[in-house]
């Protein structure tokens, strides 16, 4: 499906480095892109879009070719069967969720497709709503519908979970596993969540400073179980919704944000915690 | 009295005109210098803010060289386009054009700088064209600075003075619009009449003035 050497540089915050990467990615293969922040993974993903040019190298997309520096052949990103989801999702304001839906559909095209989109992704109730009205993770739906509405050969995600909590997360992956499937997709995914990783990727790539570190399947990743769900025991309640918690399997403590559900949460009540759902934060004294 | 309707009529005739002729020439500028990398865009940032703190008389005294026949261009215009343009409407409009020109670009250059860059490459990755994606996501998500952009326009027109004078003149029907009429009337001691005309202008600004503030108060996705 893809096939690239591609190089560019980069202005991380820890300094200049290069992009170098050389890779092929089999059709139907779910990828993620993993790393920390500044390793390049976004900036990967752009130049696979053709929203970076590339310095050097070439990218083959099964027979075609997008970008070959010696041949001096570039296609642009409009010219290239992607679907691409962005960080900030890029709704369009001015449109409706069931308009942002059919302007990504070529002009000749049937508009079918477009409740069938929405119904995939469960967004029917809300097709004629703007995007200011929805919530992170209905914007999200929204962004992947529109994304997948061409039907492309490869969809490319930057980051889409990040900003969505613990439930709508999950809801997401489920839409974005059937996604792949349905559509015969090759997905690229950017991710700094080894979690997200191991639910949805087949193989992973771990960049680091523009270099492949590892490639593999998610188990090369550490596998979250130091984060898996767990037992705990509220110590303290403390206000904004917060609580400090006693973990069942070592003993420490951890702040969390307990969920605004209208339970009348107290201390010495039991918990299950799942990953998402807290945060670490240093070890207090012992009066807790 | 015919003179006086005639009078704003040439006015209201030469703001619409530059207005609508901005609105195209404004829009194609103002997109080519929110996106460009050229390195001549400083350059011309400058030329096209130039008119703010030029005097107008001076931007109407090298117009006014430019299109007399004495000078090469001028020569070209009047033989070979067929175009004379000193004393003419055709010349006052092209003064009001670039006179006016910043007060179409710049707001329209920020309008289109404030959007998010990824609403333009989500329509590319959707294989849009940058005409589409002009016409359909940048200008409909930037409306308040659009509408800005035609207000101001229209209201520095309508005030014009200084290159009107300079390359128009005083000729009835023909390059005397409104403010020219005032001053023209005031030196023949006619206070009424320029009081006449005043009002229309005092009433227009005013107008103009409110519709901009509701247009831009109005509650607008990306409006800064």
């Amino acid at each position: 499906m893809l096939d690239f050497h591609l190089i560019k540089a980069l202005h991380s915050a820890a300094g200049p480095a290069t992009l170098d990467v050389h890779l092929a990615i089999r059709p139907g293969e779910f990828v993620a892109l993993y790393g920390p922040s500044g390793a390049g993974k976004t900036t990967l993903l752009r130049l696979l879009a053709g929203l970076t040019r590339p310095e050097a190298g070439y990218l083959r997309a099964g027979e075609q070719v997008w970008y070959d520096d010696k041949r001096r052949v570039w296609l642009p990103p409009a010219h290239r069967s992607i679907g691409f989801v962005f960080q900030d999702y890029a709704l369009f304001p001015n449109m409706t969720v069931q308009q942002n839906l059919a302007f990504a559909l070529p002009r000749q095209q049937n508009q079918a497709i477009v409740p069938e989109l929405l119904t995939l992704t469960g967004l029917e109730a809300l097709a004629h709503r703007y995007p200011s009205q929805l919530s992170g993770g209905q914007q999200q739906r929204v962004a992947l519908a529109r994304a997948l509405a061409r039907r492309p050969r490869l969809l490319l995600l930057d980051e889409p979970l990040a900003a969505v909590d613990y439930p709508t997360r999950q809801h997401l992956q489920q839409a974005l596993r059937h996604a792949h499937h349905e559509f015969n997709l090759t997905t690229i995914l950017v991710s700094h969540d080894p979690a997200e990783v191991h639910a949805l990727a087949d193989r992973v790539i771990e960049l680091d400073l523009g270099r492949v570190r590892q490639d593999g399947p998610p188990t090369l990743l550490p596998t979250p179980t130091s984060i898996s769900i767990t037992q705990a025991t509220i110590v303290k309640i403390l206000p904004g919704n917060q609580a400090r918690v006693r973990l069942a399997s070592d003993g420490s403590t951890l702040l969390i944000t307990l969920p605004n559900d209208g339970y009348p949460y107290q201390p010495g009540q039991l918990l299950t915690l799942r990953p998402s759902a807290w945060e670490v934060c240093p070890p207090v004294d012992n009066k807790l | 009295m015919q003179d006086y309707w005639q009078t704003l009529a040439l006015t209201l005739r030469l703001a619409t005109l530059t207005t609508l002729l901005l609105l195209g020439i404004g829009t194609a500028l103002a997109y080519w210098l929110a996106y460009t990398r050229s390195r001549i865009k400083p350059l011309a940032e400058v030329l096209v803010g130039l008119p703010l703190v030029l005097p107008p008389t001076v931007l109407g005294f090298y117009l006014l060289l430019a299109f007399s026949p004495d000078t090469g261009l001028g020569r070209f215009l009047q033989h070979t386009l067929g175009l004379r343009l000193n004393f003419t409407f055709t010349g006052i409009l092209i003064g009001s054009l670039l006179y006016s020109l910043p007060f179409m670009v710049q707001p329209l250059q920020a309008g289109f700088e404030r959007l998010p860059p990824s609403l333009a490459e989500a329509a590319a990755t959707l294989g849009k064209s940058r005409l589409t994606t002009l016409w359909r996501v940048l200008l409909p998500n930037c409306k308040p600075a659009l509408l800005s952009g035609i207000v101001l326009t229209f209201a520095h027109t309508i005030g014009e003075f200084g290159v009107v004078l300079m390359i128009g003149g005083n000729i009835a029907g023909q390059t005397r619009v409104a403010s020219i009429a005032i001053y023209d009337a005031v030196e023949s001691q006619h206070y009424a009449q320029a009081n006449a005309y005043s009002l229309v202008l005092v009433g227009l600004a005013l107008l103009l003035l409110l519709l901009l503030s509701w247009l831009t108060k109005r509650r607008s996705n990306y409006s800064a």
